[in-house]
């Protein structure tokens, strides 16, 4: 399917909203692609950190439903080299609360496997709750 | 009996390594008619030229072998030498024992020696003799001829003018200006085309150095440098111009739409090209099928540009650069409105260029997508457009209600034939070709034929302003000197030999001979010919001759070594 492109798609709510929560000008991204290119866990996106905010640029609510906004491990890797000072994390933050806002939570807390729950440092327990918890 | 001076150079190790220059020297040295021959570590250097002047006074030498590298190289600099030491500069010569010796027989230093050996024998008998020349002296016309009159042609009149000589701009037109007259501002700081050019149009037209011919065309080139005759055709009939320069300026004609049936060029009336945009940022954004101002507009850029399949393989320069001025524009005109840019990359080279796109996207919110558009048709009163955005990986559609096509530049519909005329080359589109690509970027390969603005390749006012500059500096250069100098080492012919048959006439490629109107005699003009030769082969007369390489001393040469 061909992806449409408007002006009512460009100046959406969902648009406002990731540039509210985040605080950040989706347009200062030009696309560069270093974000993606020193991101150690690109590897195990779906779809690269670049592609995440080049969505949301282009108003594409899809990219919701994208892995890469949960596995990114907020190290700020990429924060550090953009050239434009995009703050990725930040944007990343601002798609899981909206999907989070309008959906389910990401973990089921009772589904998590006890043994895990032992091992699990506590601030990764607190972590989670902050990251994937409605 | 000669006493001719044979110096050996190593050239550092790029001659000594291979050949045994001590060797070479001792062997000139028993060579009939050598008075001296000694051999040092670089013969171009200050030491080195000033022990060839010393030896000249010593040994009172009357002829000079330099055994180093190509004449190509350093043969003005070792005959200024000679010459400072009181001898006829052409009775010095250079034998090459570098490119057609050593750098060719590394690994073979007894055959490459005797080669050497040779080559300096060859020499030697050449410079016995040799004639005593000297350089001709041929006057200049100092006046300059300027064909077309857009920025380019402006400029570069202005700038002669104003150094004091007299300048005819030859324009096709009615009026001065060019295309830069239709554009409505221009980048980086937004300045109103119109008011930059006419202030320029004042002066040129108010110079009294500048005369300007409208609705004229050259025809016919003749002469050569600093003596051309241009045959310049206009309603009154021809009229023949003496110039001693041309500036070739004839600038652009825009990629015509009809070319672009895929974006629905020619067909959809809200399909534009770059300049007809200009003129809508003039008058009034009025889409042209209703009227109406558009909502949404969509540049297309590299339409025809980059595509050797279709349209031209090469990049049309300016287009990323007005694409991103005419979004910003139309913003400025159209607060509410949205502008879309399809890019393949954006070519943003120059100062302040990059950051003026930059601006185009953070602060008029121009949105910009990666990939080359594939098809433009028409929905009810809309124009639809298929792209891509490589950056997501994802096909594209947008309704727009007018679509911009940034349009290659093609040289001007007339620049080939005018090429021919005037004896220059052009690329395969009908660029220009400069003479040297980096080194002499604004002279023709025809002496005193000069190229400016777009015609010799795409390029924006600024580069176009700086470049017919510097196309006039050429000019001022060459006006500047008392007379044309040129080497005396030209063909010439035996008056007495010649039965004006003819043949040389022919075979000359620098149209250097004619038949004398009156005289059964051929002639030659020295300011055109180049040394060739192709005109002494051809004689069956052996009437005609090149001074210094006359056919007793090609023979003499031969001799020693067969
Ligand atoms: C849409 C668009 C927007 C642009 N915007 C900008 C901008 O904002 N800033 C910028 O720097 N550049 C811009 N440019 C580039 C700019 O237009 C060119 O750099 C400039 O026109 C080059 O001038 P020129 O004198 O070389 O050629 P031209 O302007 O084409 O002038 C050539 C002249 O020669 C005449 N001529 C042609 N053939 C003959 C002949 N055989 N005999 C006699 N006369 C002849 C023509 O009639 C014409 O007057 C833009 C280009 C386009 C397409
Ligand atoms: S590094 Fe910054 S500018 Fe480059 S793609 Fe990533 S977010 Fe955009
Ligand atoms: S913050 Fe997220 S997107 Fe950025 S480098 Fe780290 S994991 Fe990758
Ligand atoms: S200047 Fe830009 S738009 Fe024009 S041909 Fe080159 S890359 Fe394409
Ligand atoms: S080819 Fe020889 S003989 Fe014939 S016209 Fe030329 S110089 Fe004279």
């Amino acid at each position: 399917m061909r992806t449409t492109i408007s002006v009512a798609k460009l100046r959406s709510q969902f648009v406002r909203d990731v540039e509210e929560i985040s605080g950040e000008d989706l347009l200062a991204c030009n696309q560069c692609g270093k974000c993606s290119a020193g991101c150690p866990v690109a590897a195990a996106m779906d779809m690269l950190p670049s592609q995440v905010i080049r969505m949301a640029q282009l108003g594409m609510t899809e990219v919701l439903q994208s892995r890469t906004i949960w596995i990114c491990a907020s190290c700020l890797t990429c924060v550090a080299r953009c050239p434009k000072g995009v703050d990725l994390p930040r944007l990343m933050e601002a798609l899981r609360e909206i999907s989070l806002r309008s959906g389910a939570s990401e973990i089921d807390l009772d589904r998590l496997p006890p043994d895990l729950v032992r091992e699990l440092p506590q601030l990764a327990i607190v972590g989670g709750f902050r990251k994937y918890i409605k | 009996m000669s006493r001719i001076g044979v110096f050996i150079c190593h050239c550092g190790i790029n001659i000594a390594a291979t050949v045994d220059v001590e060797r070479v020297a001792e062997e000139a040295g028993r060579m009939p008619g050598v008075a001296f021959a000694t051999h040092y570590k670089y013969m171009c250097s200050d030491p080195g030229q000033s022990l060839i002047r010393q030896a000249i006074a010593e040994h009172g030498l009357d002829g000079v072998v330099v055994v180093a590298c190509s004449p190509a190289m350093h043969e003005r600099t070792f005959r200024q030498a000679v010459a400072a030491a009181g001898l006829n500069p052409y009775r010095c010569e250079m034998a090459n024992i570098r490119e057609q010796c050593s750098w060719v027989h590394q690994h073979e230093r007894e055959e490459a020696t005797a080669k050497a050996v040779d080559i300096v024998r060859t020499m030697v008998e050449k410079v016995k003799r040799d004639e005593e020349l000297v350089p001709l002296r041929l006057p200049i016309v100092r006046r300059a001829m300027v064909v077309g009159g857009g920025i380019a042609g402006m400029e570069a009149a202005l700038n002669i003018a104003d150094a004091g000589y007299p300048v005819v701009l030859v324009e096709r037109e009615d009026r001065l200006g060019g295309k830069m007259a239709r554009l409505s501002s221009t980048y980086l700081n937004f300045e109103a085309a119109p008011g930059l050019l006419e202030e320029k149009i004042r002066q040129v037209l108010e110079h009294s150095n500048i005369q300007v011919l409208f609705n004229a065309r050259v025809t016919k080139l003749e002469g050569y440098v600093g003596n051309f005759a241009v045959t310049v055709e206009m309603s009154e009939g021809p009229r023949t111009e003496e110039v001693g320069a041309v500036v070739v300026a004839t600038g652009w004609d825009p990629y015509p739409l009809e070319r672009l049936p895929e974006y629905g060029g020619g067909q959809i009336p809200d399909v534009v090209d770059g300049l007809t945009f200009e003129e809508m940022l003039r008058t009034g954004l009025q889409r042209p099928s209703d009227g109406r101002v558009p909502q949404e507009v969509v540049f297309v850029q590299c339409a025809g540009s980059r595509d050797p399949e279709h349209g031209v393989s090469y990049c049309s320069k300016v287009c990323c650069m007005y694409v991103a001025k005419q979004a910003m524009m139309y913003k400025e005109r159209v607060p509410g409105g949205q502008a879309y840019v399809f890019y393949i990359d954006i070519r943003s080279g120059g100062k302040g260029y990059d950051e003026f796109v930059q601006r185009a996207m953070e602060e008029y919110d121009v949105l910009y997508l990666r990939g080359k558009v594939s098809k433009i048709f028409r929905r009810g009163d809309r124009v639809v457009v298929w792209g891509s955005d490589t950056l997501v990986g994802r096909p594209l559609e947008l309704e727009a209600d007018l679509v911009v096509l940034a349009t290659a530049m093609l040289p001007s519909r007339e620049a080939l034939a005018l090429a021919q005329t005037l004896h220059i080359q052009a690329d395969q589109y009908g660029f220009y070709s400069e003479a040297h690509p980096k080194l002499r970027p604004v002279e023709s390969l025809t002496a005193g034929v000069f190229l400016a603005g777009v015609g010799q390749g795409p390029k924006d006012i600024p580069e176009t302003v700086a470049q017919a500059a510097a196309a006039a500096a050429k000019v001022i250069q060459l006006f500047a000197q008392d007379a044309m100098v040129q080497e005396p080492t030209v063909a010439y012919v035996i008056e007495d030999l010649c039965s004006a048959c003819g043949a040389c006439v022919a075979v000359c490629p620098y149209g250097a001979r004619e038949i004398h109107p009156v005289r059964p005699i051929a002639t030659v003009n020295p300011a055109l010919c180049q040394t060739c030769g192709a005109c002494v082969v051809a004689c069956p007369n052996k009437a005609s001759r090149i001074h210094n390489w006359e056919p007793v001393q090609v023979l003499a040469m031969a001799d020693v070594v067969i």
